[in-house]
């Protein structure tokens, strides 16, 4: 008597008559949809912030270079001459000689101070080389070594690696997601709590329905299943209104994005979610409705009996 | 098909509906179930639809003993019950198909199952054309008539009713009555509580009398017996 077809049948019917309820109160369906919205859009707004921190600052985060400052009055063919050292000692991909001449006349012609630089007659500035580490000899002990190792020439003043920023700025990228897992929780929960509300709501707004269904024989099963629709529906509903919000407010914030990256001369431009980020928030909100409605039937529609 | 056996009802109040209650209806007799208000009448049909569970006694209906039920099978245990009440119980929002179809609907029918067995069903109670409109556009005997072709869609052995009659003129009472008698005419066990002693006399069928939860008798009305006629 039945058929993989009448359950499939049963099942619309029941996801149709649960859009059908949503439809017939709208205001409150709204009001639910747009907590729902906004507590699913908060976690994923904060991951897109994560994400694109990091992509910003992809580009350079791994390229750690060192910066070999020699004392002042060495002379240049001293410095070229230990390039060429620099250059044949392994670890070291490529070597980038700086005279002091030179980083003073970029100095001058890009910070603004041209003409009080001028009332200077002797160069403050020392010679300078860019180590660039090769790929695979930048972990934090190689890196250590190569430092010790140009720290030892007595013509070297001090040697510096730009690396202290890159692990601050991990750290704090760290918190943040940390922060992300945490609110993602938090608000999971909320909205459990609030698609349990709404459904308990309707359970007592069809305790009639409900009780005649289960004198005429339908099963807990039964009597449970529009509402899991109904709980569901709101979540998928939810997770397309934060998606609307979070889309919004990138389109909204990518032409600012974009001119402060041109203002330090990157081509980044603000990602918006991906294709996954997407997906996994319609099914994580549909989830989390469906979850949280199962929830509020267990508890309410047990105690709905049938009454002669 | 109905056993009872020295079944007594407690409600949670304390209240002691029946006690002692014993009789038994053999497959496709059409019973009587009568009685002053506060008899125990409905608490008898309560028991049979498992709406109750028996305090002590045992209450056996199509073979099968309603105290050891587990909760998960009463579901299926309903549907082989048709079921009749006084107030009907129908859904006043939902049209007159719908409300027929129910029974079918929790059982997961077959769509195209369910539009013919409502039509049948509806034609037995003479309602057929009526699908469309809604339980308060009908009269209450009308109303009372879906009430039963609810009842009986899913063809069931036993048919139960409390009382079908109590809202309605005689003639529309009886009309009532005529079509529980069709229903037990092709084979259905059917128990009717009611306090109309008329109608009861009028169908000569078997009487079953409570008194202050007690079984007075239970008796066919053309041999009378002993106890029948104590003071
Ligand atoms: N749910 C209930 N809780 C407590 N007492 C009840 C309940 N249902 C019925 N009773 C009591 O049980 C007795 C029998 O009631 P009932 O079976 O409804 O009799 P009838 O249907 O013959 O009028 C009455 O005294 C009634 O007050
Ligand atoms: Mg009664």
């Amino acid at each position: 008597m039945t058929g993989p077809g009448t359950w499939l049948a049963r099942h619309l019917q029941a996801a149709l008559g649960a859009s059908g309820r949503l439809a017939r109160a709208p205001l409150a369906t709204l009001f639910t949809i747009a907590v729902i919205g906004l507590a699913l859009a908060l976690p994923l707004g904060l991951k897109l912030f994560v994400d694109n921190a990091r992509a910003a600052t992809g580009d350079f985060a791994n390229a750690v270079d060192l910066s070999i400052y020699f004392r002042l009055g060495t002379p240049i063919e001293k410095v070229r001459q230990l390039a060429e050292r620099a250059r044949s000692r392994p670890g070291v991909a490529s070597v980038k000689v700086i005279p002091a001449d030179t980083a003073l006349a970029e100095f001058r012609k890009y910070s603004g101070f041209g003409a009080a630089l001028d009332a200077i007659t002797d160069n403050p500035l020392p010679h300078v080389l860019g180590i660039r580490p090769r790929a695979g000899a930048d972990s934090t002990a190689e890196l250590a070594k190569l430092k010790d190792y140009f720290a030892s020439w007595p013509e070297v003043e001090l040697v510096q690696m730009d690396i202290e920023w890159v692990h601050r700025f991990n750290a704090i990228l760290e918190v943040l997601r940390r922060a992300l897992a945490v609110a993602a929780v938090v608000l999971a929960f909320g909205v459990l709590a609030v698609v349990g509300n709404t459904i308990r709501l309707e359970i007592q707004n069809r305790r009639a329905e409900i009780e005649v269904t289960k004198l005429v024989g339908g099963s807990n099963a039964f009597v449970r299943r529009p509402f899991l629709y109904t709980g569901a529906l709101y979540g998928l509903l939810g997770a397309m209104l934060a998606l609307a919000i979070v889309f919004g407010a990138t389109a909204l914030l990518a032409p600012a994005v974009a001119d402060l990256a041109a203002a330090y001369g990157s081509r980044f431009t603000l990602l918006g979610p991906g294709q996954d980020d997407t997906l996994r928030l319609l099914g994580g909100g549909a989830l989390l409705g469906w979850i949280g409605a199962w929830g509020a039937a267990a508890r309410h529609l047990r105690a709905i009996e049938p009454q002669a | 098909m109905i056993r009872f056996e020295r079944v007594a009802k407690r409600y949670p109040n304390g209240r002691e509906a029946i006690s002692g209650v014993s009789f038994e209806v053999p497959r496709g007799e059409m019973v009587f179930l009568t009685g002053r208000s506060g008899a125990g009448k409905s608490t008898v049909l309560k028991l049979i639809a498992l709406l109750e569970r028996p305090t002590r006694g045992v209450v056996t209906v199509n073979g099968r003993s309603t105290g050891a039920l587990p909760a998960r099978k009463i579901p299926a245990f309903r549907r082989e019950i048709g079921v009749v009440f006084q107030d009907h119980k129908l859904l006043v929002d939902r049209p007159v198909f719908d409300n027929v179809a129910l029974p079918l609907v929790v059982a997961d029918t077959p769509l195209r199952e369910i539009d013919k067995r409502v039509r049948a069903a509806l034609d037995q109670v003479g309602l057929l054309g009526k699908e469309r409109l809604l339980p308060l556009e009908l009269s209450i005997g009308e109303q009372q008539r879906v009430g039963i072709a609810r009842a009986v869609i899913t063809k069931p052995a036993v048919l139960i009713a409390d009382e079908p009659t109590g809202n309605l003129d005689p003639e529309l009472a009886l009309e009532v009555m005529n079509v529980f008698r069709r229903f037990q005419e092709v084979g259905t066990t059917v128990m009717v509580a009611t306090h109309d002693m008329h109608l009861v006399r009028e169908f000569g069928k078997r009487e079953i009398v409570l008194e202050s939860g007690h079984v007075r008798d239970a008796r066919d009305v053309h041999v009378p017996t002993i106890g029948a006629v104590a003071p």
